[in-house]
């Protein structure tokens, strides 16, 4: 049986299309980071707990250190580079630094990418779903209580 | 002055363009923030240099083995690996790292990678470097390496009886041991109207654990000899001072480079060893190195807290619930190594009476080796430990004598008009106003109808609780302190740096010796320059980060031990006032008047009464860079200033072991309420409020993001967070799917409060503040225990982290716990 090891893969990432050769094994956070060097999305973890590498893949929130990055083949991917337009902050990143929804900024690149995602799918959600729609990121320095403001803030 | 708060103000963000009298306490907006939120941020692992190779260490699976042989051959056979390192190298490579102790601890022998033996999973015994991470990974799979196992010892009590022992150069497992004897506790025990006696208590291992595991990129510059290390140690000061003679090169071949940094906790403090690696690997393969740990790896082989038992407690107290002191045996567990221990066998004593007026104490303390990993001075170091312990007492004492634990805290609290006040050690409590707090803190939780509450949670079959937990956040260590554990050292005081210049068009640059991971140092720093020199912060560029090359370090530099707001700021302020100086001799020139005519305000320095007389900053930059023909030969400014913050200390006395070890003393006050179900032990927190005290708040809204913070580690460790072993000394719990830190859904409702009593022993009045967190550990064991039965009743909560299964136990078995106390009432 012939073993794949490497396939070319085309991404549109942030608007931008990219054509790579990528190893067979290579997670698509690496991908991101080491290949693309978009190094904004980060990984806290090895084992798709912390989310500090989420992204939207064709809209959908995932972990990229989930998928490989031959599976992402033909998507479109939002990274945290892509949110701000002209070097103006979403409404979102705009109230992380209002609320002091950061402390080292490592969490905060997945933690974006979640909340717009749990804003585009409900605009205007309670408290709690708020704490569900970020619960697969982990941050350990907030507490999440900046975070959930934040969040809160910026739907209104 | 103090000054209080039930409900803080919202966060005040400063509007573009809106005047303001004086930056320092306003919650300006973060510095940080913008690279932060849109991913721009440079993180160690996100440095790159052409041709580097990724490094992977092969580490045990054995927690305690004699290694007979090392065969990297199948590695380097390897297409793509670069090159390997293994322990036979490193020893002749290297010398061990210095030892902070005395014997038996001076004699351990740690090298970068185990020589000879391994001592705990995932302890390194070689490394591998390749092309890419993946065949980095691959490549370490194949080295060969040949282990005797040797009996595991995996508990403080046994390893002090020596049958197993871990460091043969040592001869014993006990790294340091000493007595501590403070006031007359014999007298005191002979005054005291009932002897409270704990057999047993015992504070479980966590670790903070930053979401940026550790790492760094190492070049080495093969003509001057000289490495530069991107990477995250939050101490590259002390970093460099074991990583030198080890290396056998002079402190400056050392260059440590980090912008941002994902979170430290103390854990980031003790990396010298991978980084030595790295520096040796970089050397000898003549190409950039980058080394980037694993989760699993951070919790099995990098840092935890340290363990900690406390043995034989015993408490003398009055009859109107006047504690008199305590005695104590504690026993600290500090893995495998001691790397930046013993210090935590006198860091404790910090807060030898917690912030209570005791005055006899005695410990008997020894810290052990065990077959697990290393510790490092995780967010509260050894004086949570300690803390627990005296708010463990304050609640048990309560418990078996039926005193109210509200009212017998503030009949033994220092009093807001005893500060400064000196404790039976010497160590001087600055200020505070620790009832205050407590108040404060039960208003927020509504404490007045918490009966009311407990019946109505009765009728719904739970179990309601609350608990107190009080803490102390030293900060500016006196490193003198060090020398009572081993004479020999040469380390006493502290200090910062910071520069701070006006260049040639006008900006104003600040460099800080600090290693900030998420606290702010940018935004606060600019705060302190803006009021100084008469401008906005927004005019203030602070240099992201720290480099040794940017000559604002010293000894000390670091970010660790609540420190920033005394030492970086006092660094800053002194730079920036002596800037002011010069700046103010420098238009005196110009203008031909005395320098105390000359006032700096918005951006400018101008004749006072007379603003048409005003030199805009960059004309003074300008002036002195680049068209200086003209000025008075004596005018000796350089508008670049270096200043040194040393914090007014002097060397303990080490006979008594007595003497001044911290500058300031933040409180913090938190109470908690739970509901427990008694069928199984399951809990929830219905009611959170923590109240903090660090004198002159620089930044509301930081210092309250950082008791959200703090609050959460510590309701983590209270509930969940534990590193268990199995009996071979594997990890239990070595990544986040069995490692449980809070999530959003896990956190309560917090509320919080504060109480502003300045420091007067300080540059700003302020006080270092970040590590209070072990206040909610100590909170949620009252709570526990409070829930599970009252007045001489009950179990006693003797973990420091209590898993639902454990407080299941608790229930089924009351009478258990019950054992380890005992009461002789006279």
């Amino acid at each position: 049986m012939d073993v794949v090891s490497s396939k070319t893969i085309t991404v549109e990432v942030n608007g931008a299309r990219y054509e790579r050769e990528v190893d067979a094994r290579r997670l698509l956070i690496h991908f991101l980071r080491d290949d693309l060097d978009l190094t904004g999305s980060h990984i806290g973890c090895d084992t798709g707990n912390c989310g500090a590498c989420s992204v939207l893949v064709d809209g959908t929130l995932v972990k990229s250190c989930m998928l490989l990055g031959i599976q992402a083949d033909g998507a479109k991917i939002e990274t945290v580079e892509g949110l701000a337009q002209d070097g103006r902050l979403t409404a979102l990143q705009q109230s992380f630094s209002d609320h002091h929804a950061l402390q080292c900024g490592y969490c905060t690149p997945g933690m974006l990418m979640s909340a717009t995602a749990l804003l585009r799918a409900n605009p205007h959600p309670s408290e709690l779903e708020i704490r569900h729609g970020i619960q697969g990121n982990i941050c350990r320095c907030t507490g999440y209580v900046n975070i959930v403001e934040a969040i809160r803030a910026a739907a209104e | 002055m103090t000054e209080t708060t039930v409900s803080p103000e919202r966060p005040l963000v400063v509007e573009e363009g809106e005047e303001q009298r004086g930056f320092i306490g306003q919650s300006v907006p973060r510095k940080e923030d913008k690279r932060l939120v849109q991913g721009e941020g440079v993180f160690f692992d996100d440095v790159k240099r052409h041709e580097m190779g990724f490094v992977h260490f092969a580490r045990s699976p054995y927690a305690h083995a004699r290694i007979k042989s090392v065969d990297v051959s199948k590695a380097l056979e390897l297409d793509g690996v670069y090159g390997t390192l293994t322990g036979d190298e490193v020893a002749i490579l290297t010398d061990p790292f210095f030892e902070l102790s005395t014997p038996p601890g001076a004699n351990i022998k740690d090298y970068a990678l185990a020589v000879g033996k391994v001592r705990h999973v995932g302890d390194p015994v070689a490394a591998v470097v390749a092309r890419t991470r993946e065949l980095a990974r691959d490549a370490a799979e194949l080295v060969e390496v040949d282990y005797e196992p040797l009996p595991v010892l995996l508990d403080g009590e046994e390893a002090l009886k020596d049958e197993v022992v871990l460091h043969d150069d040592a001869a014993s497992n006990t790294v340091w041991s000493g007595i501590f004897d403070w006031g007359d506790f014999d007298a005191a025990l002979a005054e005291a109207d009932h002897v409270v006696r704990i057999e047993r208590l015992h504070f479980d291992r966590f670790s903070s654990t930053p979401l940026e595991c550790s790492g760094c990129l190492v070049e080495y510059n093969r003509g001057t000899g000289q490495w530069t290390i991107h990477g995250t140690h939050q101490m590259p000061g002390v970093g460099a001072i074991w990583m030198a003679p080890a290396l056998r090169v002079g402190i400056d071949k050392l260059r440590f480079v980090s912008q941002d940094i994902g979170g430290g906790f103390g854990n980031k403090i003790t990396l010298h060893p991978q980084f030595t690696a790295c520096c040796l690997l970089a050397r000898k393969l003549n190409r950039p190195v980058q080394w980037t740990e694993w989760r699993t790896d951070q919790h099995t082989a990098n840092t935890h807290g340290n363990e900690r038992t406390f043995l034989d407690v015993t408490v003398p107290v009055k009859a109107d619930g006047t504690m008199l002191g305590f005695s104590v045996r504690a026993i600290d567990d500090c893995g495998a190594f001691p790397r930046y221990e013993p210090l935590g066998c006198i860091i404790w004593a910090q807060v030898t009476p917690g912030c209570y007026r005791w005055r006899n104490v005695r410990v008997d303390f020894t810290q052990v080796c065990t077959n697990k990993s290393p510790v490092a001075p995780n967010r509260g170091y050894s004086r949570m430990q300690h803390l627990w312990l005296t708010e463990r007492i304050v609640d048990i004492v309560a418990n078996e004598l039926g005193l109210d634990p509200v009212e017998v805290r503030k009949r033994n609290y220092v009093k807001q008009d005893e500060f400064p006040y000196e404790t039976p050690n010497g160590c001087v409590y600055d200020s505070g106003d620790y009832a205050r707090c407590l108040d404060i803190a039960l208003e927020l939780i509504g404490y007045e109808t918490i009966e009311d509450r407990r019946r109505e949670a009765e009728s719904r079959g739970k179990l309601l609780g609350i608990g107190i937990g009080s803490t102390l956040d030293s900060g500016t260590n006196n490193f003198g302190q060090s020398m009572i554990l081993n004479p020999e050292l040469q380390f006493s005081g502290n200090n910062e740096v910071a520069t701070v210049k006006l260049d040639i068009f006008g900006e104003i640059v600040v460099t800080l010796g600090t290693v900030p991971q998420g606290q702010s140092h940018e935004t606060t720093t600019a705060q302190v320059v803006a009021d100084i020199l008469g401008c906005s912060p927004d005019d203030v560029n602070v240099r992201a980060g720290h480099d040794t090359y940017w000559n604002s370090h010293a000894g000390f530099s670091g970010t660790y031990a609540s420190q920033f707001a005394v030492t970086g700021l006092g660094a800053v302020k002194g730079a920036a006032d002596k800037l002011a100086g010069e700046m103010k001799l420098l238009a005196s020139a110009v203008f031909g008047c005395s320098p105390d005519d000359i006032e700096l305000a918005e951006g400018h320095a101008r004749i006072k009464g007379n603003p048409e007389a005003a030199l805009p900053f960059m004309a003074l930059g300008a002036i002195l860079n680049a068209n200086n023909a003209g000025l008075p030969p004596d005018l000796d400014i350089s508008l670049n200033v270096r200043y040194v913050y040393r914090p007014p200390f002097e060397k303990p006395d080490l006979e008594r072991k007595f003497g001044n070890l911290t500058l300031t003393y933040a409180t913090q006050i938190h109470a908690c309420v739970v509901e427990v179900d008694p069928e199984t032990g399951v809990y929830e927190i219905v009611d959170y409020a923590a109240v903090d005290d660090c004198g002159k708040r620089i930044h509301p809204q930081i210092v309250e993001g950082q008791v959200h913070g703090a609050t959460a580690h510590a309701l983590g460790a209270a509930t969940h967070e534990i590193f268990t072993y199995d009996e071979e000394g594997n990890l239990l719990t070595p990544n986040f799917y069995d490692y449980h830190v809070p999530h959003a859904l896990d956190m309560p409702p917090m509320r919080t409060g504060y109480v502003e009593s300045e420091s007067p022993f300080t540059p700003l009045g302020a006080k270092g503040m970040g590590e209070g967190g072990g206040a909610g550990i100590h909170a949620m064991c009252a709570a526990l225990q409070n829930a599970l039965g009252r007045r001489g009743e009950g179990p006693i909560v003797s973990r420091s982290c209590n898993p639902y299964h454990r407080v299941w136990e608790l229930l089924q078995n009351p009478s258990e716990s019950r054992k380890l106390v005992t009461v002789e009432s006279r």
